[in-house]
């Protein structure tokens, strides 16, 4: 990239290890990324509100938004143009200030997490050397918004809700961390792109597969995830029976859009991180990156390109598989108790992320002293997961030739 | 053979050499270990703006229609009562407290996680597994003293 940027500067004849505005263009270079990624995030979010809709249809026996488009795909610009064109409310309790900017708290979050999760080989707006940390760091915004929405709309319902969803999302921060320690622990690195190249693009390279102590934290991971992102069955704050809509009770138009964006954004956020930290990334099969051997940096000419995208293909494919199991899990599971979630955190996930942790590192050490022991467990672990997936996959197939489902594509679905 | 593990490497903005900043008599002296972080500022800023802009413009093309139904905060239909920030059950406070003590912990973990490898080559894996464990196990009777005294329990 930068050899692009200077080849662009020299076209425009100048040097540019001269030129004055060199950095102007690489900080308008980062603009317009940074507007990309922020573009990408709505647009994935808009997109997947959509899917949800369909998919909820699909698993409901019903049919879904089809009206807009083929298969109902422009519902989500609609909706976004209907959103848009709603009346923003701000009730006349509510503490001004705080309630037009808890949304921008929340969306600013959301965005920044962007900056260090990789969408292929090269494609990352900044590597950085505590990506990890930093996507934690960051997340926590979030929680600062919901506070600010639901404390200033002057609304019992908000309030309760912004409390309900505080104590959650940092409660699961802690499993959540301590199961993306696993990952730094073994690759020894916290930048994503660094723990992606640690990985291969096997699955018995993968992370999940490395010992047990790491296929369970990968589970704790996304149960966590799930808890952080509010997505069922730890949609507690926003438990319509109970608390209306919580913290977001009192918003209306784009506002309230703001906090569903971040919602069905974070599906991408949480799958891209799980596909990053445990299931090797974007690596593409034959040319493995590491940081010892690039083999995609080796190919030449279009080949690059190809590779290019074949890794941006291969890592959209993960993260996307994770979001469809996102969505089948709110279809399928009721909402939990607020009491169960709290158990569920304090007496389960955090001792054993916790006992996960000192496993890995012990197992680290082991597997220093007999590396056989290493592929051993890693084709135990792999074949194990191989073995559950066709049986599930058999099981399906089963199951739609004794019901006699039936996927129409023909009539607009 | 290139090392892809530093900063600002193999992203799309590679840290600015430091001959370039000489070169161009600036004075704007970047530190070029924080290029890596300055994408994060012009993408809050950037996420900032638009997400103004956006609502400004959602005011103007929305309506304005202002009643004071409208303004007032939802009760299920009937007019509020009561002081909406009323006490809170204790309970909440004690998951922050909770909270608390062990992302902190957790936060010191990190840097010896992402060293566990390197020191693991130095021949003091054994060393630092054990001042982890150490460390940990006080942990652990936190957990367990907390989990004694029914502070875990929500009902």
């Amino acid at each position: 990239m930068q050899a692009f940027l200077d080849s662009l500067i020299r076209g425009w004849g100048h040097d540019p290890q001269t030129w004055v505005w060199t950095q102007l263009i690489y900080v308008a270079f980062m603009g317009l990324f940074s507007f990309a990624v922020i573009n990408f995030a709505a647009v994935t979010a808009g997109i997947f509100s959509w899917a949800e809709r369909r998919v909820a249809g699909r698993m409901q026996s019903r049919v879904g938004p089809n009206r807009a488009g083929p298969g109902g795909f422009y519902q989500w610009i609609a909706d976004a143009v209907k959103l848009l064109t709603k009346e923003d409310l701000v009730p006349t309790e509510a503490d001004q200030f705080l309630f037009r900017i808890a949304p921008y708290f929340m969306m600013v979050g959301f965005a920044c997490v962007f900056v260090a999760l990789p969408f292929s080989h090269r494609l990352v707006i900044a590597e950085m050397n505590v990506g990890v940390f930093y996507i934690i760091a960051v997340t926590a915004l979030i929680v600062v918004g919901i506070i600010m929405s639901g404390w200033s709309s002057n609304s019992k319902w908000s309030l309760f809700g912004a409390i309900r969803s505080a104590a959650q999302i940092i409660s699961y921060e802690i499993p959540a961390g301590m199961a993306l320690m696993i990952p730094v622990l073994l690759s020894g690195t916290l930048s994503t792109q660094g723990i992606i190249r640690a990985q291969g693009p096997w699955p018995w390279e993968w992370y999940i597969f490395h010992d047990p102590a790491s296929f369970a934290a990968f589970f704790i991971y996304f149960i966590s995830a799930l808890a952080e992102g509010n997505r069922t069955p730890f949609d507690l704050p926003e438990a319509e029976s109970e608390l209306v809509s919580g913290y977001n009770t009192e918003y209306s138009g784009m506002r309230f859009s703001y906090f569903f964006l971040v919602e069905w954004g974070n599906m991408w956020v949480m799958s891209a991180l799980a596909t990053t930290m445990f299931l090797g990334g974007w690596q593409v099969p034959f040319l493995p990156v590491t940081d010892a051997a690039d083999k995609i940096a080796m190919l030449s000419g279009g080949w690059t390109v190809l590779a290019e995208l074949a890794s941006i293909a291969i890592f959209t494919f993960k993260t996307l598989f994770f979001v469809f199991i996102v969505m089948w899990l709110r279809w399928t599971l009721p909402r939990i108790r607020v009491d169960q979630m709290m158990n569920m955190c304090w007496k389960y996930l955090v001792p054993v992320s916790f006992a996960a942790v000192l496993f890995v590192a012990g197992w680290m050490l082991v597997i220093h002293a007999v590396p056989a022991l290493d592929w051993i467990m890693r084709i135990v672990l792999t074949a194990g997961g191989a073995i559950t997936l066709v049986m599930f996959w058999l099981r399906t197939l089963q199951n739609i030739k004794d019901t006699g489902d039936k996927f129409d594509f023909t009539s607009n679905w | 053979m290139r090392r892809v593990d530093t900063p600002g490497t193999g992203g799309y903005f590679p840290r600015p050499q430091t001959a370039r900043l000489k070169a161009n008599d600036e004075g704007i002296a970047m530190d070029s270990y924080l290029t890596p972080y300055l994408p994060i500022l012009v993408l809050l800023l950037l996420a900032g703006v638009m997400c103004v802009a956006i609502t400004f413009f959602a005011t103007v093309l929305g309506p304005r229609r202002i009643t004071n139904i409208k303004e007032a905060a939802f009760e299920c239909g009937s007019p509020t009562t009561g002081d909406p920030h009323a006490r809170h059950s204790v309970k909440f406070f004690l998951v922050a407290l909770l909270f608390i003590v062990f992302d902190v912990e957790s936060v010191f973990i990190y840097p010896w996680g992402a060293l566990l490898r390197d020191l693991n080559g130095d021949g003091l894996g054994w060393f630092a597994y054990f001042e982890m464990m150490s460390f940990m196990a006080t942990l652990a009777i936190g957990l367990v003293y907390v989990w004694r005294k029914g502070a875990l329990e929500w009902t």
